[in-house]
């Protein structure tokens, strides 16, 4: 579903010039639970930029489906994004002047324009889902840290995307929150066999997932699919 | 739209008191233009009514080379019978020329058996002149009656300075054309009040009287012909209906006639373009009020907004739609002050024409302000300022738009 090939990544600094992924390949195949660990610096976050269409690598290719997306403009890729792929941040990234069903819906609106009947049920079943369904009227700034990454889960689902880029999902949650959040992550996993994609140092996420991919220095130092 | 609308409705209210900061700048700068255009207005209306309706009429006619020379009232560039019966004929027949004046404007002398001074007569037929200067009637005093043969209206500066009043007898004597000098017992019939500018100290005697003094027979002669408009705001247009008379030529193959705008003849035109400009002026200031205050605010507005900008596009919003989001935020400020400062100004105009405000200009004392404000010109200020708003917003708007999703992310 998602293959890169021989990808590389070089920022410039003034005159130096800095290569944090080198030679990076990989496939992902549909409904997989993957976690991209390495030290910090190790290029992660990069590679997890560069797959979800944020960033572009310097060299290689990336294709999502059947769509190569190294070659897409800034706007096409946007749509891409949007039409694909869902994401989860470390600090929950909701719009803090919408409330929670407007946070969940606003992919929906701003970018699917969807109508409203199937903005509604698709918004309610994912609140559903996420346990969040009675908050619904509220803003980000009266819920708890938990809840707002489930609202930012729910976000991240409602478009039905292909594949879910996860960086440091858990970072901020207390220890009992995120075993929460990691379950509900792998129940829509099951649910909706979504492929998801985290970058993180989080033990508790990668004693969950089914592939565990090492990065080091810009490097893959291994690619080890878990039997469980 | 309607959810750009709402979202970008809310992140205003996110910085309340900076969003009302904003918004009353704006209110402040719509109600200061459309103040100072509503009373500057009301001055202006009234200073082109003072000498256009009791002076100089919208348009004057004269014989080619009259204005030239108007200085000494020429008396051998008068139009004759034949010139009269052309321009007469072209007036009855313009659909913009509500009437008109025939008079003969010369230098006399004015004597009260005492002493003895100049005075500039203007030579009328009244009916014809109080109905193309209708403000000239409200001017005079102690006339009973219309203007008849053998009376004088004196300017008031002249009746005070020769200490002559209605009902006494003077001695008007004129050189005519030919050059001979003759003279004519007339009696002062009424007292002609001052108005600001040339023409506010002039006096009046019928056209027959000057046909005497100036011996100038039976024969139609005169020098001018005000012509008043039925609607003033059509001056260029009914200059441009009256080219049958300036493109009238003389056996030599020149023109006979020259029409002249009362803009072209006052020297308080300029007074009045001086309004327009200083208007145009208040507009600049409006603009760049709201220029610098939504441009601050949006700026403002994108750098403390970055990591949700970011969040924004990685979801897969558009670069357009960001665009969007900023300047309908931007469009909302200014559509709020100009609606808001509109009626603002609606209202302080009312209030002035209820405290009625006087005033003084030159020797008139006691002119009341009366401020009025049109829709036209509310919403043509209402409008400069949203398009501004918009303009003010781009920058910022496209800054947002043009944000890297990952650098605006790894902002905090």
């Amino acid at each position: 579903m998602v293959e890169a090939k021989n990808l590389q990544k070089v920022y410039k600094v003034g005159e130096l010039e800095q290569e944090v992924i080198k030679d990076f390949s990989l496939c992902i195949g549909q409904g997989e639970f993957i976690s991209l660990v390495g030290p910090s610096g190790s290029g992660k976050s990069t590679v997890l930029n560069m797959l979800g269409c944020l960033d572009t690598p310097t060299k290689g290719k990336i294709s999502i489906g059947d769509t190569e997306v190294t070659g897409l403009s800034r706007s096409k890729r946007a749509d891409f994004r949007g039409a694909n792929i869902g994401f989860i941040f470390q600090s929950f990234n909701l719009i803090p002047v919408l409330s929670v069903y407007e946070n969940v819906e606003y992919p929906l609106i701003m970018i699917l324009n969807l109508p409203q009947e199937e903005r509604k049920e698709r918004v309610m079943k994912l609140l559903r889902a996420v346990g969040m369904e009675e908050h619904k009227d509220k803003t980000p700034d009266k819920i708890s840290g938990g809840q707002m990454q489930r609202v930012a889960i729910a976000r991240a689902l409602v478009t039905n995307p292909k594949i879910v880029f996860a960086d440091e999902p858990t970072a901020n949650l207390d220890t009992k929150t995120a075993h929460k959040i990691i379950e509900l992550m792998k129940a829509i996993q099951k649910e909706f066999r979504t492929t998801f994609v985290f970058a993180t140092h989080d033990e508790k996420i990668v004693s969950n997932v089914d592939r565990i991919i090492t990065l080091v220095d810009g490097l893959i130092v291994s690619d080890e699919r878990i039997e469980k | 739209m309607n959810n750009i609308l709402k979202i970008s409705f809310r992140n205003l209210k996110r910085n309340s008191r900076r969003t009302l900061l904003t918004a009353s700048l704006i209110t402040l700068g719509v109600v200061f233009v459309l103040l100072y255009t509503a009373l500057s207005g009301s001055f202006k209306g009234y200073m082109i009514g003072q000498i256009t309706d009791s002076n100089m009429g919208h348009i004057q006619i004269h014989k080619k080379g009259y204005v030239a020379s108007v200085d000494t009232l020429p008396l051998d560039k008068n139009l004759n019978q034949v010139a009269i019966d052309f321009i007469e004929k072209e007036l009855k027949n313009n659909p913009y020329v509500e009437s008109y004046a025939f008079k003969i404007k010369f230098g006399a002398m004015f004597s009260n058996f005492e002493s003895t001074t100049n005075i500039r007569l203007n030579a009328i037929i009244p009916e014809q002149e109080f109905k193309t200067l209708p403000a000239l009637e409200q001017r005079i005093t102690g006339l009973e009656g219309e203007l008849s043969g053998g009376e004088v209206l004196i300017p008031e500066l002249l009746a005070n300075g020769m200490k002559t009043k209605v009902g006494d007898t003077i001695v008007l004597v004129a050189n005519n054309k030919a050059g001979s000098v003759n003279g004519i017992n007339v009696k002062v019939g009424g007292i002609v009040g001052q108005i600001t500018g040339p023409g506010g100290k002039d006096g009046y005697i019928t056209l027959e009287d000057a046909k005497k003094v100036l011996r100038m027979g039976e024969a139609m002669e005169v020098s001018e012909i005000v012509v008043r408009l039925k609607d003033l705001s059509t001056l260029e247009k009914a200059t441009a209906s009256l080219a049958p008379i300036i493109e009238k030529q003389n056996k030599e193959g020149k023109p006979s006639f020259e029409v002249h705008t009362w803009e072209q003849l006052s020297p308080f035109y300029n007074i009045i373009r001086m309004l327009d400009v200083m208007n145009l002026s208040m507009k600049i200031i409006l603009i760049s009020i709201v220029l610098i205050s939504i441009l601050n605010v949006m700026v403002m507005s994108v750098y403390e907004r970055v990591r949700e900008i970011g969040t924004i596009a990685a979801m897969g919003t558009r670069p357009s739609t960001i665009v969007k989001l900023f300047l309908a935020e931007g469009l909302m400020l200014g559509i709020f002050g100009a609606i808001v400062g509109s009626l603002l100004s609606f209202g302080l105009v009312a209030l002035l024409n209820v405290v009625k405000i006087t005033y003084d200009f030159g020797r008139e004392t006691g002119l009341v302000l009366a401020p009025s404000l049109s829709l036209g010109e509310a919403m043509s200020t209402g409008i400069i300022v949203v398009l501004i708003s918009l303009v003010a917003s781009l920058s910022p708007a496209l800054k947002a738009s043009r944000l890297d999703p990952v650098e605006a992310l790894r902002t905090f």
